[in-house]
């Protein structure tokens, strides 16, 4: 069993499965001899040459489109989105073509395809290369959208992720980067996509979270602990289709819900998560559904104090966790 | 002052101590390098935050450690923080801001409003196990009662009642309901049944009862009906009952001493312009209670007439509400059955209710002190002592009493 930091999962998986199945192959900016700016295909290139780890022009709606073309071709691609922030250019390809061919097509043509894409701020990236785009994409269906929190979940969810038959949107949060380790087996092993995962159990509050604030929330569980108050924390993993069972049960179990993400309040994943249990878990509701988001403003800001205040932190999630634990 | 390993790049987590550049003692200026420090993106210099003297050196050469973990020591100086960012001096201000920002979330309730509001779990679990809530203590923000408390509760056994689902109903506010044997037959309770429960048993619960008694000669009516009766037949095609002389002897009565066709509204008496009596009607199921609206408008035929016809819209289950409602006095045959005295329940909410009992020939000393057999029949009045009291009522009985001795024209 070896210790990675969460990039490195990144690229040993995808070393996994492109050594697995020849039609696995990488396109994106950067990707091929530089080895992606923050590491994450170094390598791939020497091992599996150029024809299989490609450096695109700068066009993010060509690396999806060729993509989908590759894919409908038979091939399986792996589109690295170089941030987050440009995955714009590529949102028509996304939505009106990776979407909805396998409806359009009645299953006669697919898009087995993974785009990957490193999200999240608190890295002094600025408006482009700070934010959460998770929330554009839940609403389509035919779409999936993965965002792993530690580097077992990374490989396991990867994995899953190019085998999927259908488009899978895999945001790794840039922050975690090199900041968290964790033990990664070496053999082959897959974590359903669509499964939550009880990252902490408890008995007063459940917090219900995904990527970095993952990691505030366990660093805030911690504390309360001490305080005599235990917090469930639920790490959602896959934002669609979200594992309603694990939602209601978590929710069920305490009666108090917070939940906690990184990307802005209105109209975010919290609205989702917060309506399903408004609708299965009312008569087990102790305290009206939290939520602890970022701030609905248009970008985070460059300046230092600006975006110490724009992002969460653990001390952030155990005020509002204690908050409610009080309640 | 404190001197931590900065961090140095977006994504750098740890530092290495690659050399120190001043010693133990040594008298440094601000800014002045102390330090080279490599991390794998970049090597770069530590100044001294402050003027001011080494006191510590921390940590080894070619030690690494984590991004904030403390270096070095410096006497003298200002209290200034570090100029790199670290977890352990930016502390206060995610303190000031985060609560900023868990002040947009829900606001806890103010005392007052916690002691009424109970969430949808604790409402749940306390019908679930036939809590009292007003008997607990809350543990949550302004005195809530949170789920954990009601559950705390259960746990500790001072909740009897089991949660069986196929059980007895849930649980009573009031006195222990009776339970059924095995050899009992269990009648379910319709509305008609829950009505005429709930209202007797606001009418006693609310009008404190007293009730009198006077006895009547009516060998007159007795025999004014004998006669009548087959022509009166013929003529209206309905019998002539006992009933609308009754009613109309109180009708009249009720015109002399209007505070018996009154209400009780707490703190005034309303005394009723409109004279509509209730009269009781048994039917097989259920007891009715039909009104005559303007009773004193009406003949002895006009009363007969109204009295069949609510009898038989009773008898048919085809009363109204309109035919139910508004009445202002109670008139009940209870002769019709034999009895001979009842304690009749007033009808609430008017003032009092007037039974008249069966007629029976008894022997009766006359004024003159001879003995004779006459037709005697006794009047039963229960009344509201809040709003009446025995004087009026007597007064009132003398005059119905006197009305039903004398005589009567039929139309």
């Amino acid at each position: 069993m070896a210790v990675l930091n969460f990039v490195e999962a990144v690229r040993e998986t995808l070393r996994q499965e492109m050594r697995r199945d020849r039609e696995v192959w990488v396109v994106g900016e950067d990707v091929g001899r530089k080895g992606g700016v923050f590491g994450a295909t170094l390598g791939l290139f020497d091992e599996f040459g150029g024809a299989r780890v490609q450096d695109s022009p700068l066009t993010e709606s060509a690396i999806v489109g060729v993509g989908i073309g590759a894919a409908l071709y038979g091939t399986k691609p792996v589109c690295e989105i170089q941030f987050a922030d440009f995955i714009f250019p590529a949102f028509n390809q996304i939505i009106s073509e990776a979407a909805k061919m396998r409806y359009r097509s009645n299953s006669a043509w697919t898009v087995p395809m993974v785009i990957r894409a490193p999200f999240g701020g608190g890295v002094h990236g600025g408006l482009y290369h700070s934010q959460s785009v998770e929330q554009y994409f839940t609403n389509t269906a035919g779409l999936k959208v993965v965002v792993p929190s530690t580097p077992y979940d990374v490989k396991g969810l990867l994995a899953a992720a190019v085998r999927d038959p259908d488009p899978v949107l895999f945001f790794e949060h840039k922050g975690l980067y090199r900041a968290i380790k964790g033990e990664v087996p070496e053999e082959d092993y897959v974590i359903p996509i669509g499964k939550a995962d009880v990252k902490r159990d408890g008995s007063d509050i459940t917090v219900i979270t995904y990527g970095k604030t993952v990691h505030f929330c366990l660093e805030a569980a911690a504390q309360l602990e001490k305080e005599g108050y235990s917090a469930l924390v639920l790490d959602l993993r896959t934002l669609l289709p979200l594992d309603r069972e694990a939602i209601v049960a978590a929710a069920r179990k305490t009666g108090k819900v917070l939940i906690v993400h990184e990307a802005g309040k209105t109209h975010g994943i919290g609205s989702e998560v917060s309506a399903i249990i408004a609708e299965e878990c009312l008569f087990d509701l102790d305290a009206p559904v939290q939520r602890l988001c970022g701030p609905d403003v248009p970008a985070m800001p460059y300046a230092g104090p600006m975006e110490k205040f724009f992002m969460l932190s653990p001390e952030k999630c155990l005020e509002a966790m204690r908050g409610l634990a009080k309640f | 002052m404190d001197i931590h390993m900065p961090q140095l790049g977006e994504s750098v987590t740890e530092g290495t101590l690659g050399k120190w550049l001043v010693k133990p003692g040594e008298t440094v200026k601000k800014y002045q390098p102390i330090a080279e420090v490599i991390t794998d993106k970049v090597n770069a210099e530590i100044p001294a935050p402050a003027d001011g003297v080494v006191s510590e050196l921390a940590i080894a050469e070619g030690t690494t450690v984590k991004v904030g973990t403390l270096i070095a020591v410096m006497n003298g100086g200002a209290e200034a923080p570090a100029p790199a960012p670290s977890p352990a001096s930016a502390a206060a201000k995610p303190a000031a801001l985060a609560s900023a920002a868990a002040a947009t979330l829900v606001k806890p309730p103010a005392a007052a409003e916690a002691a009424g509001r109970f969430s949808p779990a604790v409402l749940k679990l306390s019908a679930e196990h036939g809590i009292d809530l007003t008997g607990l203590t809350g543990s949550g923000l302004g005195g809530r009662i949170t789920r954990k408390d009601v559950e705390a509760y259960i746990a500790s056994g001072a909740a009897a009642k089991p949660t069986e689902a196929a059980a007895a109903p849930a649980a009573p506010v009031a006195a222990p309901v009776p339970q059924p044997l095995a050899a009992d037959q269990v009648i379910p309770v319709d509305a008609v049944r829950r009505r005429i429960a709930e209202k007797m048993r606001q009418s006693k619960h609310e009008a404190p009862h007293a009730w009198t008694m006077v006895q009547v000669d009516v060998t007159g009516l007795v025999k004014l009906r004998e006669q009548m009766g087959e022509e009166f037949k013929r003529r209206e095609g309905v019998s002539l009952s006992y009933v609308p002389f009754f009613i109309k002897a109180v009708v009249e009565s009720l015109k002399e001493f209007p505070i018996i066709n009154s209400q009780w509204a707490g703190d005034s008496i309303i005394m009723k312009k409109e004279i509509n009596i209730s009269v009781a009607v048994a039917t097989e199921t259920a007891l009715a209670v039909p009104v005559i609206k303007n009773a004193d408008r009406l003949s002895i035929a006009g009363l007969n007439h109204a009295v069949a016809e609510l009898a038989a819209k009773a008898r048919a289950g085809k009363l109204t509400l309109d035919d139910i409602s508004g009445g202002t006095f109670t008139v009940n045959n209870t002769g019709y059955f034999g009895s001979f005295i009842s304690a009749p329940i007033i009808n609430h909410p008017q003032a009092a209710i007037l039974s008249f009992e069966a007629i029976t020939k008894t022997p009766v000393v006359l004024d003159n002190d001879a003995i004779a057999i006459r037709s005697m029949m006794n009047m039963c009045m229960s009344l509201d002592h809040r709003i009446l009291d025995g004087l009026v009522c007597g007064r009132f009985l003398a005059a119905v009493k006197n009305r039903l001795q004398g005589s009567f024209s039929l139309y």
